[in-house]
């Protein structure tokens, strides 16, 4: 889910949310616990949109809307489409790094393309005789899985309605507990496994405590905010390549799409779950316990710092189009990752599946960001970008694939 | 086959490209944007005459021998002619948009045509570089002779010029093309599908490399003169650019004249 991010309010500068960034890990509740971030992600985000747009109104024009309240509207004007292509960049870089990330795991580390068995929420194997088998099981799988989705979104909306903040809080942590420690823990084993690279078993814990201690501080309190963009990132990208490993096939791309659809149907619907959650939150006008968001805006405390207590924050503010930031769900971050993951992990070597998808998700995000501008409300980020990807992942994997081996084979150019 | 051969053939392609990114584009957003939407019109013109080729041999039935080469031309001149195609139904988004930015904002300075121009250029030459270089570079990672069996030991280094003169070619022919488009001149957009044609065309003279590509290096040569021209250079700005002269090196520097 794609939203604006708010500046807060003078009261909740100290907030964990507002310049900590903090995203919870949306992850770990992987293969145990259950179906983690992803919705949770959009959660989030929806309400972080909804504070936003509340301190917006007088901002028709803002693409991102950065101001506290009562920040003078005629300044607002000039924060127009010339940030916009800043914000669009802003999310084309962690996306891109994302990808990266997995793309070169994914060519190099073969764990991760080696089938060892499925998920429990992907019960049903795809190892049948038949054709209309293995698709019934693929839907069979997505059903299931959606399910299960739809299921711990509900749970969340229900816990967050009867204030069960601990609750929540705890899943959380123990959700990113597991993927800053055991999937890392694996993921390093794995890599080093390729490179024959022998490390003592001190050494390596070591390195994993302390980079899953570090990373539970920046996400669930405050840290250096590129630290925690980079953080978020690399669980985005764990938990993404635990999903290329682990969902057979075509269930992986029947989920996809029903991803989008769910996507699309939670944040736009008026009954959907997560639009029920902003409405609840906008009710309470609380901030809501930190997100699993990516958040590309700067530090606010560092304008804050410089402000006259006395002021209410009327006109002293100082403006700085910097404060302003789009922020996006960690759970598009490992869905766009999937999809080009499962893209260079399927074609026999060939890249230009990857890049052709690569693309088509650059520009689904391009759209969504400009839709964004367009409308000024949470949207979801996976039905543009995903269908891209699918539609250029079938095209160039059947039609321009063999079109441009042949021409390679010949040494011709187009 | 070896890391060399890899890194040197990647540079060779790539490297102006990237240099051309690095300097021009990567510091302003919207340079970024309109550079992956021209990325992406490729891709997309590329998508459509595989489309038609696919079309084409699944009608011919898919017979070996002779017929399948002249299929492949025609899927060479047909893919030629989408993507001029495209490029102009890009000029065509790209005006539209900036009609539409300066009607939102007139203050605002939204780039000019000639700068989107390069930019798209810029964006078809890398998406078409990346197309037809990328799978055969990540095969010279791997083992292998090249030529084992008497075709040319020169394989990555043709591919690789190749690249680099498709590449800026298509980066003057987007400069060109908006020119000949914003001034209505209808002439030039032939003249730039004809030697896109032409360019293409030489390509089947694959193992005779050397006409091939010496032919490709002229046509890029005419086709940056006519592009530095049609740009706004002229011989005098290009003599003061070189001596140090020019306004925004002696600004930089603080220099007097």
């Amino acid at each position: 889910m794609l939203t604006f991010m708010a500046s807060d309010s003078e009261e909740e500068v100290c907030d964990e949310r507002t310049s900590l960034m903090s995203a919870e890990s949306p992850t770990s509740r992987s293969c145990q616990e259950g179906r983690p971030g992803p919705e949770d992600g959009e959660n989030m985000a929806q309400w972080r949109s909804q504070d936003s747009e509340e301190d917006c109104e007088e901002d028709p024009d803002g693409y991102a809307c950065s101001r506290g309240p009562g920040r003078p509207p005629g300044l607002e004007e000039e924060l127009t489409l010339k940030y916009g292509a800043k914000h669009v960049i802003m999310l084309f870089v962690p996306v891109t790094l994302c990808m990266i990330v997995v793309v070169a795991t994914i060519k190099s580390v073969r764990f991760y393309t080696e089938k060892n068995g499925q998920l429990i929420y992907t019960p049903f194997t795809e190892d049948t005789p038949s054709v209309g088998q293995r698709l019934l099981n693929s839907v069979l799988n997505t059903l299931i899985m959606i399910s299960v989705i739809v299921v711990m979104t509900i749970f969340l909306v229900v816990l967050y309605k009867y204030r069960c903040y601990k609750f929540i809080h705890g899943w959380l942590i123990l959700s990113s507990l597991m993927l800053l420690f055991l999937f890392t823990y694996i993921y390093l084993g794995e890599v080093l496994k390729t490179y024959n690279v022998a490390m003592d078993y001190p050494t390596l814990f070591l390195a994993v405590w302390n980079f899953g201690a570090v990373g539970m501080v920046c996400i669930h309190w405050k840290g250096p905010l590129v630290l925690q963009q980079a953080y978020l990132i690399m669980i985005s990208a764990l938990m993404a390549l635990v999903f290329i490993k682990y969902l057979p096939e075509w269930s992986a791309w029947v989920i996809l799409g029903a991803i989008s659809v769910y996507d699309l149907v939670a944040v736009l619907c008026p009954k959907g779950p997560l639009r029920m959650l902003v409405e609840t939150a906008q009710e309470r006008n609380e901030p809501i316990f930190p997100a699993l968001i990516y958040s590309s805006a700067m530090v606010w405390t560092v304008g804050m710092a410089k402000l006259d207590p006395s002021s209410q924050g009327a006109l002293q503010l100082p403006y700085d189009p910097e404060m302003g930031g789009v922020k996006l769900g960690l759970g598009d971050f490992i869905f766009y990752s999937v999809l080009v993951g499962k893209a260079a992990a399927a074609g026999n070597g060939d890249w230009n599946t990857t890049l052709a998808c690569f693309i088509a998700i650059l520009i689904g995000l391009c759209l969504t960001l400009l839709l964004l501008a367009v409308f000024k409300k949470a949207l979801p980020a996976l039905p543009i970008s995903i269908t891209f990807g699918l539609i250029f992942y079938f095209s160039t994997d059947n039609l321009v694939r063999p079109f441009m081996d042949t021409l390679a084979s010949h040494q011709l150019y187009i | 086959m070896t890391a060399a051969v890899f890194f040197g053939c990647a540079f060779i392609a790539f490297g102006p490209a990237l240099a051309l990114y690095v300097f021009t584009i990567a510091t302003d957003p919207l340079r970024v944007t309109f550079l992956i939407a021209g990325a992406f019109f490729w891709l997309v013109s590329l998508l459509l005459s595989s489309v038609f080729w696919y079309l084409v041999r699944i009608i011919t039935d898919n017979k070996d021998g002779p017929i399948q080469k002249y299929l492949l031309i025609f899927g060479v001149l047909l893919s030629v002619c989408i993507q001029e195609l495209f490029r102009l139904a890009y000029y065509r988004l790209l005006k539209k948009a900036s009609e539409g930015l300066k009607s939102i904002n007139p203050e605002e300075t939204t780039p000019s045509m000639r700068l989107l121009a390069y930019v798209s250029g810029l964006g078809f030459g890398i998406m078409s570089g990346v197309f037809s270089f990328v799978n055969t570079l990540s095969d010279s990672l791997g083992p292998g002779t090249v030529g084992i069996h008497g075709d040319s030991p020169q394989f990555f280094l043709n591919s690789a010029f190749m690249t680099l003169v498709i590449i800026l070619l298509h980066v003057f022919w987007g400069i060109v093309f908006f020119d000949g488009c914003e001034k209505k001149k209808w002439y030039i957009l032939l003249i730039v599908l004809l030697t896109h044609l032409l360019v293409s065309t030489q390509t089947f003279l694959s193992p005779y490399y050397e006409l091939n590509l010496v032919s490709a290096y002229i046509i890029m040569v005419f086709m940056g003169i006519w592009a530095f021209f049609v740009a706004g250079g002229s011989c005098r700005s290009l003599k003061l650019c070189l001596l140090c002269q020019d306004k925004d090196f002696l600004l930089y520097n603080q220099r007097s004249r």
